[in-house]
């Protein structure tokens, strides 16, 4: 066991406790006034938030014992790959399915956890935002490859691994928004944010997207566009998938400086 | 541009929705696309591990046609061929088409694809895209199909679920019925033809490795409507998932292939800390009853053992657990060999592997059945067709690794210039104004009244958690008649209970209670099918097996079951499946055991761990453990239990 120094053994809780508190931000209806409300479930070694919210919602049923409706959120593969299932949990944006209850518990004390949904989305209802406009920012960026047709034309252009893997990085983005939500430039939908840059940047990096640069950067150079970042670099801290965001940034931002310089020259 | 006058639904935004999609709007031709979740965030991205295509780059002699005898074969002769044939050929073009799409793919030194191996294969045939293939597929897929969003050839109704399909008077399909999940807003959409796209059910089994999408709902009511069902008791469980509270995750088989030792406590009730629990007091099951492989005995077996095991009572603490222990080797060594698997455990149950025996269980993980299509993917519903893993077609009685990934679009691309096909001819009479549309409408919002008016003291999340536990403990693994006769005489309990729930809230906005009693509704009438289905069968064949009738039986079996609704019970029959190409024989993978080749991909998957298979790991055949042990070898001093195990990581672990 030489090498078994190397690892901390993870913190656990010494004295778990009987129950836990969960306290979640209720909002029945867009628009409408949010309030609180506060659950109590007894504890058990392997929880984690979602399988928290599944059973208050199959019984809900305030601390106070007041009969409610059950808190809505949105929730797909809970294993960190659709990012559907993101809210903020005790103050942090992350996804709900990989937040146990055991490491909250250790890392913030006392026994209540607080539930919010993301606050730069509009609020549907309870947990559940919509993120439809970060689906709106890809098409501004134009994040694809310009293909001429699904019929067979053989293999793409040939790539080193490097590059593969310097674009597998960007490829992994699950549109979760952590990014937007932690980014103190991004409000009411003013800029189009980290996401978008990444995916324009992931298609840039491409030997056939390279081909329409051109029209990516131009949705990059609008009023929302690149020149809002702040350059606070919450984004990378919050990012569930570690994606280079702050590099997606300045790369781009170098991309539209060699392209204002030397564009006309292809004119 | 204006399509000329076409217009396809697609219900579903997976791998086999979003490719017919493209089809059909490369074609010209108008989609309504419609999901419950944003098509970006389906169940496809969960796969992780490659998709299969004999591209041959490796200059092994690699081609579709062994290919398609993999498949065949691995399915246990269950699939008709044609399509398997066809898929398999085109598999290459669909690999090179992801390659153009800009899918980050692993590349070789030369700069091409490069491609791993997979279990149930002696072939490099899988490309992959770092440990999340099927995310990066997916996506590649979501950015063509948005492309044609913006040119207005694509409508997309995300956060719609598909309640009922719109038939006339000849039971033609005509459309479907979606509800808004947001506003509760019923809709009737008109389509020249509707293709079902919609994943598995794996959510029947109330926890599995699926996505908590995957409900079988709108296949469901297409069965409810007239569409055959194929094949429902075909169920593939995957040997070592990670049980949570909410859903099973899986856990690569690479951990027993570097020395993972499989245990229960002797005495059931002992629910000391494992370390505590001294070597004499511990259970090494699988150890103890086959001898020459050990932990290491192949896929299915190691399923069945565990399960049974647990069945008994001896798991963990009494639940569906069993130790997977790798505590005894050095933690540096594990790090170095298992890294990326061990963070994902604990990143979700909070236990450091190295310290901590890991706690497995089997997980139920893929539908081979599904609605029955033919070679066009025409279900026998004039304009309705079907993709991905919601069709039958493929996989027969079980499904090699990889190779869902290229069903999804093969069913996807074969799917969309069908459905074009036939609704350039189909004669569409009056059918958008004579009312069928409304009628259905209404009938669907009929029975939404009925459900939020309900007031019984039923709780559908709890009949919905004894589905799931009756249907994991009888219809999954080991199957026997009589308990198979229980289940279904839960179900129909179940389904009687089910008219007495109260949907539990009174705010109807955005309420996640109606969508789900409808589901639920739906999974209880599949339900039956798989279980029916697995009563009939009186063989074992692929991941169906019953001890009581442990073989093979191709005079009686070698037959598609099919089931047709009706309101006291599924119907089955049978029908003749199509081996014309490849002669049925029998299924041993013990043979080609020495011959495992080694290769050591250091790039194939985030631990870098060298991706090596052995021939027949999961797909020994079933029922004969005592000659497969007698045929055993032990593992010889100094072989890797890396070699002899990594093979079977990759298999089916998508």
């Amino acid at each position: 066991m030489s090498n078994s120094n190397e690892f901390k053994e993870k913190k656990r809780l010494t004295n778990p406790p009987q129950t836990v508190d969960i306290k979640i931000q209720r909002r029945d209806k867009l628009g409408e006034n949010a309030y609180w409300e506060t659950f109590t479930i007894p504890y058990r070694r392997n929880l984690n938030v979602i399988s928290v919210l599944m059973d208050i919602r199959k019984t809900p049923v305030t601390k106070e014992g007041k009969q409610t409706t059950p808190p809505v959120w949105d929730m797909s593969c809970l294993e960190q790959v659709c990012g559907i299932c993101t809210m903020v949990i005790n103050g942090r944006v992350r996804q709900s399915c990989s937040a146990l209850i055991d490491d909250l518990l250790v890392s913030d004390g006392g026994n209540t956890i607080t539930l919010e949904p993301m606050s730069k989305f509009p609020n549907v209802r309870d947990l559940k935002v919509d993120r439809t406009r970060m689906f709106e920012h890809l098409k501004q960026v134009n994040a694809w490859i310009e293909l001429d047709g699904t019929h067979d034309l053989g293999p793409g252009p040939t790539m080193s691994q490097e590059t593969a893997q310097e674009r597998y990085a960007y490829s992994r983005c699950m549109t979760c928004g952590c990014c937007l939500e932690a980014c103190p430039q991004y409000h009411d939908d003013n800029y189009i944010g980290p996401q978008a840059i990444a995916q324009a940047r992931y298609q840039n990096m491409h030997p056939t997207g390279k081909i329409t640069i051109d029209e990516r950067l131009e949705g990059l150079t609008q009023e929302d566009g690149i020149t809002n970042c702040g350059n606070a670099q919450n984004c990378i801290q919050v990012c569930p998938m570690g994606i280079p965001l702050t590099r997606a940034i300045y790369e781009t931002n170098r991309d539209i400086t060699v392209n204002a310089l030397f564009g006309w020259l292809r004119k | 541009m204006a399509s000329n006058g076409l217009k396809i639904a697609i219900v579903g935004g997976g791998l086999a929705g979003l490719a017919a999609a493209l089809k059909v709007a490369e074609a010209g031709h108008e989609v309504d696309l419609i999901s419950v979740v944003p098509v970006k965030r389906s169940h496809s991205v969960c796969a992780q591990g490659g998709i299969n295509g004999a591209v041959n780059t490796k200059g092994e002699g690699d081609s579709p046609w062994k290919h398609f005898d993999d498949t065949v074969y691995g399915g246990d002769f269950l699939a008709n061929q044609p399509p398997v044939q066809k898929m398999c050929e085109m598999a290459p073009q669909i690999i090179y088409l992801f390659d153009r799409m800009g899918v980050p793919f692993s590349r070789t030194r030369e700069g091409l694809l490069d491609f791993r191996r997979f279990g149930g294969t002696l072939h490099h045939r899988t490309a992959f895209a770092g440990a999340s293939t099927g995310q990066q597929l997916l996506y590649a897929l979501d950015e063509q199909v948005r492309r044609f969003e913006t040119e207005g050839k694509v409508n997309k109704y995300e956060g719609w679920e598909m309640l009922s399909l719109v038939l006339d008077d000849h039971q033609v399909c005509r459309g479907l019925v979606a509800m808004n999940l947001q506003t509760l807003e019923l809709k009737a959409f008109y389509a020249d033809a509707v293709i079902m796209a919609t994943g598995g059910p794996g959510m029947i089994f109330g926890k599995s490795t699926n996505s908590m999408t995957c409900t079988g709902s709108a296949v469901s009511a297409a069965y409810q409507q007239g569409a055959k069902y194929a094949n429902g008791e075909f169920i593939q469980v995957h040997p070592t998932s990670i049980p949570g509270e909410d859903k099973l995750r899986l856990m690569s088989e690479s951990a027993r292939g570097e020395g993972g030792r499989v245990w229960v406590p002797r005495n059931p009730g002992d629910n000391r800390n494992p370390k505590d629990i001294p070597e004499t007091e511990r259970r090494y099951f699988l150890e103890e009853k086959y001898p020459a492989y050990g932990n290491l005995v192949p896929r299915d077996i190691a399923t069945r053992e565990i399960f049974q095991v647990c069945l008994e009572g001896s798991g963990v603490g009494g639940e569906n657990q069993v130790y997977l222990d790798l505590t005894h080797i050095d933690a540096g060594t594990l790090t170095r060999k298992l890294g990326a698997i061990l963070e994902i455990y604990e990143m979700f149950v909070g236990d450091d592997p190295r310290h901590v025996p890991m706690r497995i269980f089997p997980g139920v993980h893929y539908s081979m059945g599904g609605l029955w299509v033919d070679f066009e993917q025409r279900t026998n519903i004039p304009g309705l067709f079907a993709a991905g893993e919601c069709d039958y077609s493929i996989h027969g009685a079980n499904r090699l690794g990889a190779n869902s990934l290229v069903s999804c679009v093969y069913g996807g691309f074969v799917a969309a210039p069908s459905a074009i096909e036939y609704a350039k001819n189909v004669e569409r009479k009056n059918t958008e104004t004579n009312g069928i549309h409304a009628a259905e409408l209404r009938r669907q919002q009929e029975i939404n009244s009925q459900i939020i008016k309900n007031e019984g003291s039923e709780n559908q999340y709890k009949i919905h958690d004894e589905m799931g536990k009756w249907m994991t403990d009888n219809v999954t693994v080991v199957r026997y008649n009589d308990r198979l006769k229980a289940t279904d005489e839960k179900l129909v309990e179940l389904q009687d209970r089910f008219k007495r729930i109260s949907i539990n809230d009174s705010n109807l906005w955005a309420t996640q209670a109606l969508p789900h009693a409808r589901q639920l509704w739906n999974m209880l009438q599949l339900a039956r099918v798989i279980t029916l289905g697995a009563l009939n069968r009186d063989e074992s064949r692929g991941a169906h097996y019953k001890p009581d009738f442990p073989d093979r039986n191709d005079e009686d079996f070698l037959k598609t079951t099919i089931a047709e609704w009706s309101a006291e019970a599924p119907v089955l029959s049978y029908e003749a499946v199509e081996v014309g190409l490849i002669e049925p024989r029998k299924r041993d993978y013990t043979k080609g055991k020495a011959k495992a080749a080694v290769t050591n991909d250091s790039t194939a998957e985030k631990g870098g761990a060298a991706q090596i298979q052995q021939p027949g790991s999961e797909l020994k055949p079933q029922g004969r453990e005592e000659t497969w042990v007698k045929e055993g070898r032990k593992i010889q001093e100094g072989e890797s239990f890396k070699e002899l195990n990594d093979k079977e990581r990759e298999r089916g672990e998508q």
